[in-house]
């Protein structure tokens, strides 16, 4: 008898996702042969709209990329224009800016464990995890005045300065925040049920990291020691004292390990960072007056990995080429790697270990049609073309 | 719309999560609902994986030329009456990415829309407040 693939659709819009994407699973029986992804849903030309923006409005466009990493797109973007002015920012914005991105990182990890317990099935762990996670969002709002989009990062330091007086709350939610995350470290990593699933599913090696190019917790969790905080420092990361965490397994389970153990560095740095800015006063922030013409290249740690911005300047308070990539693209297509030959019911929690973003890699999107690809000036021919029969239909464009 | 109907929607809504082209932090603020802090399954209010369960379709997100079709779709699949609500600036009105080239209108321009949520992202506490807004205007008409 001839061979049969099923396709199984995932998405765009599904139940289990919250964000719409469309991937394509092809299955013999239960085994997955093949997968293809269909991006776009997402996409809302950002790095376009930034064009249009002045310097100092760019950061409030970059920090809507993601709800999640609300703080890592626009610290790679600060980056980028303070390399392009060769600016140094006070002391005590570099702190500000560190408190504030690894307060991301606990509230993102914690979110991620929750939706890893969700995709399972396992909803007890989704429910802890958001539960905890709740105090980080306080800690936020205190401090930024927001629960997500916090505002805060500027060219030339941050917007809004930190009281000594909060503090005390702070510390109180952090040592809440501590006991509860240890609590569920225990309980997930010795859990039977969650073992027997996450245990040597979706199976990475170091060598298929250097093979997509895959950056964050996903290579870190397969022994492949890269981190842009440590690699090349940025904001106040050189002046603390911390570790980077890493594992050799390269399964499901290790990706849990990693996220649930740097939330504990995390912590550990946030602590520091208050200790240190209680000693340190002095401006937040020095005023660019100007951008001189030329190209700056900046980048952050976002929670998923190695966010990358590029700014060109031509000498207006405009950029004019503003260039965008974000950890999940490089992370995404890894998942190829460990879903097919596996279970099509280990699919979702293969995806989820990578904790893909759309939201952020659909800045991008390459166009093959019939297995060739279009260069620019035919894409731009069919997008005037289509708007133009779009337009004669009387739909909204 | 018959007002047995809306009544009977307004006493156990269930609702269907649409994300068009959103930043995620609208559809996280969404999801916090259903967590031990806010927990609106106390009152009745489940998040539902089929638009055919649906009573209730919060919106979060720019609609783009490319999910409006897939968005329109959904709608009209959905069973009538549907409370239409609009969560964030992004679906009230397309926030900051109104001027960009994939924007295909606010998302009143696709679907009919009850209620709007401002705010980037608005609060849980200011969700659970629109819904229970548009629940007691219905039952006063
Ligand atoms: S309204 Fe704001 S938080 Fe909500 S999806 Fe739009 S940009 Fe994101």
């Amino acid at each position: 008898m001839e061979k049969k693939e099923v396709i199984v659709p995932i998405g765009p819009y599904h139940p289990l996702l919250e964000e719409p994407e469309f991937f394509k699973l092809f299955c013999e029986g239960e085994k997955v042969v093949g997968i293809d992804w269909i991006a776009g849903y997402n996409h809302r030309g950002i790095e376009k709209i930034s064009e249009g923006k002045s310097y100092d409005q760019v950061p409030f466009l970059v920090e809507r990329i993601c709800g999640i990493c609300s703080t890592s797109h626009p610290l790679a973007y600060v980056n980028a224009v303070e390399n392009l002015v060769g600016l140094e920012i006070p002391e005590r914005a570099k702190y500000i800016r560190t408190f504030i991105a690894e307060m991301e990182r606990i509230h993102s990890h914690l979110l991620w464990v929750g939706l890893a317990g969700h995709f399972l099935g396992y909803n007890t762990v989704f429910m802890w995890a958001w539960k905890w996670r709740e105090p980080t969002l306080d800690i936020m709002e205190l401090v930024t005045g927001n629960r997500g989009n916090y505002g805060i990062m500027c060219p030339g330091g941050v917007r809004r300065d930190m009281s000594e007086e909060d503090f005390p709350f702070v510390q109180s939610k952090l040592d809440d925040i501590k006991t509860k995350v240890e609590m569920l470290t225990k309980a997930v990593l010795d859990d039977p049920v969650l073992l027997a699933r996450l245990k040597g599913v979706g199976i990475l090696t170091a060598q298929d990291i250097h093979n997509y190019g895959a950056v964050g917790p996903v290579a870190r969790a397969s022994g492949v020691a890269i981190d842009v905080r440590r690699d090349d420092p940025y904001a106040a990361y050189n002046m603390l004292d911390w570790e980077m965490v890493v594992v050799t397994e390269g399964d499901m389970l290790a990706r849990a390990k990693v996220r649930l153990l740097e939330i504990f560095q995390s912590i550990k740095i946030v602590e520091q960072c208050m200790a240190r800015l209680k000693e340190i006063k002095g401006d937040i922030v020095v005023k660019v007056r100007e951008v001189p013409p030329g190209e700056g290249i900046g980048h952050a740690e976002a929670p998923r990995g190695e966010c990358f911005h590029y700014v060109r300047s031509d000498g207006t308070n405009r950029p004019i080429r503003h260039k965008i990539r974000a950890p999940s693209y490089v992370c995404i297509p890894t998942f190829e790697k460990s879903v097919v030959g596996g279970q099509i019911a280990d699919a979702l929690i293969c995806l989820a270990g990578v904790d893909p973003c759309y939201c952020c890699t659909e800045r991008l999107s390459a166009v093959a049609e019939n297995g060739k690809t279009l260069d620019g000036e035919t894409l731009l021919r069919l997008s005037v073309e289509k708007t133009e029969a779009l337009k004669a239909k009387g739909t909204p464009v | 719309m018959a007002n047995w109907k809306i009544n009977m929607l307004t006493r156990s809504p269930w609702v269907f999560h649409l994300a068009a082209a959103s930043c995620n932090n609208c559809d996280i603020e969404i999801l916090d609902l259903l967590t031990p802090r806010h927990d609106v399954e106390r009152f009745g209010i489940v998040l539902v994986g089929s638009i055919k369960h649906a009573d209730v379709l919060l919106v979060t997100g720019c609609v783009n030329r490319k999910n409006v079709a897939r968005i329109k779709r959904l709608y009209d699949e959905a069973p009538k009456p549907i409370l239409v609500v609009a969560i964030g600036a992004c679906a009230c009105s397309g926030n900051m990415f109104r001027t960009g080239y994939q924007f295909a209108g606010p998302f009143d321009k696709i679907i009919p829309v009850h209620a709007y949520v401002p705010g980037c992202p608005p609060k849980p506490e200011a969700m659970i407040d629109g819904v229970v807004k548009l629940i007691t205007k219905l039952k006063n008409k």
